[in-house]
Order: structure tokens, then sequence, then C-alpha cells
């Protein structure tokens, strides 16, 4: 068991781009909404490095910069957890054309930021950090694999943690293979204590026995949540854009869940 | 921190399979490199490749699992009794009880680089065999390995690159200790694929000849692959253990370049010194450093720097790759169980291939193997977007 609180909290996806628009659509307030969102441009990154990088990286440096902005954090000191099922699809569908050629010409621009850690690379350089990052993966469980690593960390070195969960759709021909629908990017801010700046209390365990996974009371959202790995993440968030207090059971490994009990500060 | 032991360990490289032919390769001083020959490759360079792999198969329960990278873990839990010892510790503790914590940097991907040779002319569909989640999947090996042995406690699968299979067991100390678990297999699969070969070429990594670490001459990486695993259990609770501990982590970010670390080593002297903070343990108290020393001019030259801010100029330090060739994802595993040799067996290597030291370098860098007593070791593992981590073993009584 795992005690947590939030701090802050940054999403990037269709219809849900930045908390303030997704956290009435989450709460059920207002309709969902999809369609293209706006372009990823996140301001951290100066011009030039962001013509370096890709969609699967601007989405996680944007998400972190929302959710670290929001918990008005020393963003450097922040120890960070990215999450992802498939790391940068679009590189590895690239590379792997480029590589079966007889003589290939790789990018070395491309080569590096294929790298399952590329996103925490430009995080840490982008804000200055020479915290420890950790960058992982657990299939359609990446988030709850996150929230593990994160909450064990804030537990046991006593640290605040950035928790980055993010996954963007393979291009053809792997997305037949591993369909991935949509663009999906959430962040969280998680402290080992309370302050003035706790949105709620988390309490994380690994449960015991199987359990049904929390779903959302919206199709087309509940749609994402299952079309994307870190998607997964959404009915902790829509229980934080609620303010309700409750228990939530998300994804783990060997089809286990995690369960969540939430409480609003 | 609390140490934790390692009950058993194990070990397959291009030295061969299990820790009595890496003991006994880095003893008589023979490398594992070969010229280059792997998968129609057209790059003039050295590979540690493990030799057997093509006429391998993984187990016929997990037959959707067959892959280079999964058939290398398999063979590698095979040797030095690893899995009858998680066998017994299954027993011991539950298997909801024994975390699976692997790295990797590439994962299966050489099954999507075959797949994409062999994709329809005309739809550009991937053959109807491709099976993607289980292989190319960087999940796919830590699955494939909890399968394997039975276990259903805490997993992951760590990708940072060449840090990746040492930071697992910072998570795994960490894991023990919030109580989510009692023990855990750790260590890392990488295995040799197109994309790295031609990646790290690309970056006018790839040296030509078999890699000298820390050589005045030195002309770059030899690739290599490897697999290895630890089981961590707390000293209490071991009813018998190699007489190794894990003692202490420190990781660190450059936050200074994707594929070229900090010149002064900033990054990486802050990750030693985080794992002598962490095992509480003065500079003095090292014995040996297994560096990351990867034959690239800049990674030995800031990792020198590094070293002798923290350590000064008397603490023996080599670089084991001239032997095994730069495993990548699985680099942190193969340099833990060669540091836990080291422990275990009074041997301080040199670094193989390597004629004359890069005048330089400040540390002490050891050319040629030596027989002392070993009690501690620092093994560093540095890797692409600036991803730092050291760790420190020790002898346990």
């Amino acid at each position: 068991m795992i005690e947590l609180w939030i701090e802050g909290v940054g999403i990037y996806a269709p219809g849900l781009a930045g908390w303030e628009r997704a956290a009435p659509v989450l709460a059920g307030r207002q309709p969902y909404a999809p369609g293209e969102p706006p372009k990823l441009a996140p301001a951290l990154l100066p011009a030039d490095v962001r013509r370096r990088t890709t969609e699967h990286i601007r989405l996680a440096v944007e998400v972190a910069d929302e959710a670290v902005r929001q918990a008005q954090a020393d963003a450097a000191a922040l120890w960070s957890v990215f999450a992802t099922s498939e790391s940068d699809g679009a590189i590895s569908h690239n590379i792997c054309e480029e590589v079966a050629k007889d003589v290939p010409e790789v990018s070395p621009t491309r080569f590096h930021n294929s790298v399952t850690n590329a996103p925490a690379g430009y995080w840490c350089m982008a804000v200055q950090s020479q915290a420890p990052s950790t960058s992982l993966s657990g299939f359609d469980a990446s988030f709850g694999v996150g929230l593990i690593e994160a909450g064990v960390q804030v537990g046991v070195e006593r640290c605040s943690v950035l928790l980055v969960a993010h996954d963007a759709p393979f291009p053809e021909p792997l997305h037949s293979v591993r369909p991935i629908s949509a663009l999906f990017g959430a962040a969280l801010v998680l402290a080992p204590a309370r302050s003035a700046r706790s949105l709620a209390r988390i309490v994380v365990a690994i449960e015991p026995t199987l359990h049904a996974l929390s779903r959302m009371a919206d199709a087309g959202i509940d749609g994402l949540r299952t079309g994307n790995p870190a998607a997964r993440i959404l009915p902790l968030l829509a229980a934080l854009a609620r303010r309700e207090s409750g228990e939530l059971f998300l994804p783990y490994v060997h089809s286990q869940a995690l369960r969540v009990t939430l409480e609003p500060v | 921190m609390t140490p934790l032991v390692l009950t058993a360990f194990t070990a397959v490289n291009a030295l061969g399979r299990g820790s009595a032919a890496v003991l006994e390769a880095l003893t008589a001083a023979r490398t594992g490199l070969k010229p280059c020959n792997f998968e129609q490759v057209s790059l003039e360079t050295y590979v540690g490749e493990v030799a057997g792999l093509d006429d391998l198969r993984v187990c016929e329960r997990l037959a959707e699992f067959d892959c280079r990278n999964n058939r290398l873990a398999e063979l590698t839990l095979e040797q030095d009794g690893f899995a009858a010892r998680i066998a017994q510790a299954r027993v011991k503790y539950g298997a909801r009880r024994v975390a699976v914590i692997l790295g990797t940097s590439t994962s299966g991907i050489l099954e999507t680089e075959r797949a994409y040779r062999r994709r329809d002319p005309l739809t550009g569909a991937l053959p109807a065999d491709f099976r993607f989640a289980t292989t190319h999947n960087l999940y796919a090996s830590t699955d494939f390995v909890r399968r394997y042995l039975g276990l259903e406690g805490p997993a992951a699968m760590i990708s940072t690159a060449c840090s990746s299979s040492a930071k697992v067991f910072a998570s795994a100390w960490r894991l023990m200790t919030q109580g989510l678990c009692d023990a855990a297999v750790v260590g890392g699969v990488d295995s040799l694929c197109r994309n790295t070969l031609y990646g790290f070429a690309s970056l006018d990594l790839v040296g030509r000849e078999p890699c000298r670490p820390c050589d005045a001459q030195r002309g770059g990486i030899s690739i290599g692959e490897a697999a290895g695993f630890a089981l961590l259990e707390r000293p209490e609770q071991a009813a018998s253990h190699s007489g190794v501990a894990l003692l202490g982590y420190g990781e660190s970010s450059d936050a200074y370049h994707m594929s070229t670390p900090h010149p002064e080593g900033a990054g990486a002297a802050l990750a030693m010194q985080r794992a002598l903070t962490c095992a509480a343990l003065p500079p003095a108290a090292i014995d040996y450093i297994n560096m990351h020393g990867t034959a690239s001019q800049v990674n030995d030259s800031m990792e020198d720097k590094a070293i002798s801010t923290v350590f000064g100029t008397n603490t023996a330090c080599s670089s084991t790759k001239g032997w095994t060739g730069h495993a990548l994802g699985a680099a942190g595993i193969t340099e833990a169980v060669i540091s836990a040799l080291c422990i275990r067996n009074g041997l301080m290597p040199g670094c193989l291939n390597t004629r004359s030291i890069d005048p330089g370098f400040t540390s002490k860098v050891l050319l040629t193997n030596q027989s002392a007593a070993v009690r501690r070791v620092l093994s560093n593992s540095f890797g692409f977007g600036g991803s730092n981590c050291s760790l420190i073993f020790g002898a346990h009584p």
C-alpha cells in the first residue's frame, strides 16, 4: 500500500487537450467532442530543439509541463517516471523500413530519438534536471506499472515524482498488428505529504484477487481508454475532475488490478 | 541502505553460457568479439554475438514468444541452476511475492526488421505469421521470463538505453523496501539487430576493430548481445547466497545532450556520489570500478574525469567491454555479474585489447588482469538521453 498526494495534472488527447478543458468533460458536466487536438508545440522546448523532436516526444513534454506548472513544483528537483507501452512507433517504423534496405542510411537524430527514454532526456534538458529518471513499459498495463514505480519512489525515497504516461498510434503496417486508436498523454505530480497544493490523496495497492476494471461512463471516452495504454489512467482523472471520494481499479500486469482509493482535498 | 543479497546470478554473453564460462574467459584474457557477419549487415566492425541462438526455440508452452531476445533469455535462465533457484523462491514466498524487473533497449525488434523484409509487395502488410506483442513490444521479455518462471509479483521492463539493466536493482530494492514483494528477479536481455548496428554507425560510434576501452587510439564501440539475471533477497531470509550483496545505487540525469555525455562527466560523477551516499561508504571503500567504458572517444574521456573527481587517482578501474562488447540494455546486468565474479574470485580485470592508456587520463586504469582481494566494486552504466546509474556490490559473509 502506497500513500501519495496529487499536486498537478496534465492531459492531452483528442477533445481533452489541457486539464482546464478536459476536467468538465471528464466530470460529465460537458459532452465529449473528440476531434483533432491543437498542434503540439510545447513552449518549454526552444524552436530549434522542437524541430528535432517527434510528436511522441512533444506529447510527453507537453503534459509533463502542464502538470508541473499546475503543481508549482520545482521541475528540476522532481524525479520522473515515463511510462509507455510502445515508445516511439513512428520512429520504429521509419528505422525498420530503412534497415530493411541492403545499404541502410539511418538518420542519427532519428536513432538517438528512438531510445525509450528520449522524452525523458528532452524533459531533463528542458528543465535542467539531474534528478533520477526512469522510462518503462508494461504493455497494456504501462500506466499501472509506471504508477507503482513512481509510487514506490515517493514512498521509499520521500521525493516528489513526475509520472508521465504517453502513447501514440503506430503508422501502418504496424498499426494493423498493434492498433492504438489515438494520441494520449497524461501526467501527475505525486508528493509524499500533504501540502497547500494537494489536489487529492490516493492510496495505491495491488489487488490480491481478480477484479473488474473501472470504466468511463461516456462510451466515446471509454473507447479512448481502451484504445491507448496510457489512457488507462482516465478513471483516475475522472474521479479527480469530479472531486469525489471513491475506489478505482486500474489494469496492472498479469491481468491483475491496482486498487486506487482517492479522496479529494 | 539495507543491503540485499544476490542469492543467485547468471549470465550468457559472447564469452559463453553461464558464470563459469564468463569467469574462465575473463581470467584467460580471451575476447568474445568476432568480425560481424550478423543478419547480412554490411558494416566493417566486430560484435559480441551469442553463439547458437539461431538453432534454439523457446519452450513449447510459450512458443508465441519465440524470438532471438526471448531465446537468449531462456538460455540464460537455464544456466547456473538459476531457474531452479527461482522455483525454490516461488515456493518459499509465493508467486505473487517475487517481482520480475528487467531492462532492455530494443527488445525483440529484430522480428519486426525481418517482417519488414517480407512485407506484401502490393499492400505493404506484414506477414501473417508475425507476432508483435510477444516479440517486439518492450515488455515482451519481462512477460516471457515471468511466465517461464511462474511468477506473478510486480513486474516492469525498464528501458533507459544503456543504463536499463543497472536501474533494475534500484527499482527492485525500492519495491522490497516498500513491502510490495519479498524477493526480486532482476536482470536484462538485449540482442543484436540491424537497428542498433546501423544506428550507432550513423553516429560514427562503431569501431572497425575489437573495442579498446580507454586506449589513446580507441576507435569506437563493439556492439554485443547478452542476458543476465540475479535473485535479490533480504539477507536474513536467504537460506544460502552467492556471497555478494547489493550495497548501494545512484541514479542521475545529464540534462546535457541526447547522444553525447556531459564532457566533464557531471552526471556520471553525480551517479557515483549518490551510490556512495546510498551505501554510506567513503570513496576509499571501493576496491575496483567496473567502468561503462564503451571505447567511444567521449564516453571514456568523461568517465575518466568523473572517476577522478569522485575517487581521486588511486582507485583501480577498467572496462570489460573488450571481452563482451557493449550489450546496451543488458550491459548493466552483464557487468553486475562480472562485478560479483570479481568479488568472489579476487580478480580485477584489465582493459582487454587496449594497448596504451590515453595519456590524458588521470584515473588508475588497469591494462592487465590483477589478482587482489576485492571487497567492493562500483559498476557504472550510462545511456543515451543522459541516463546514468552506478551500483555498489560487496562481499557478504
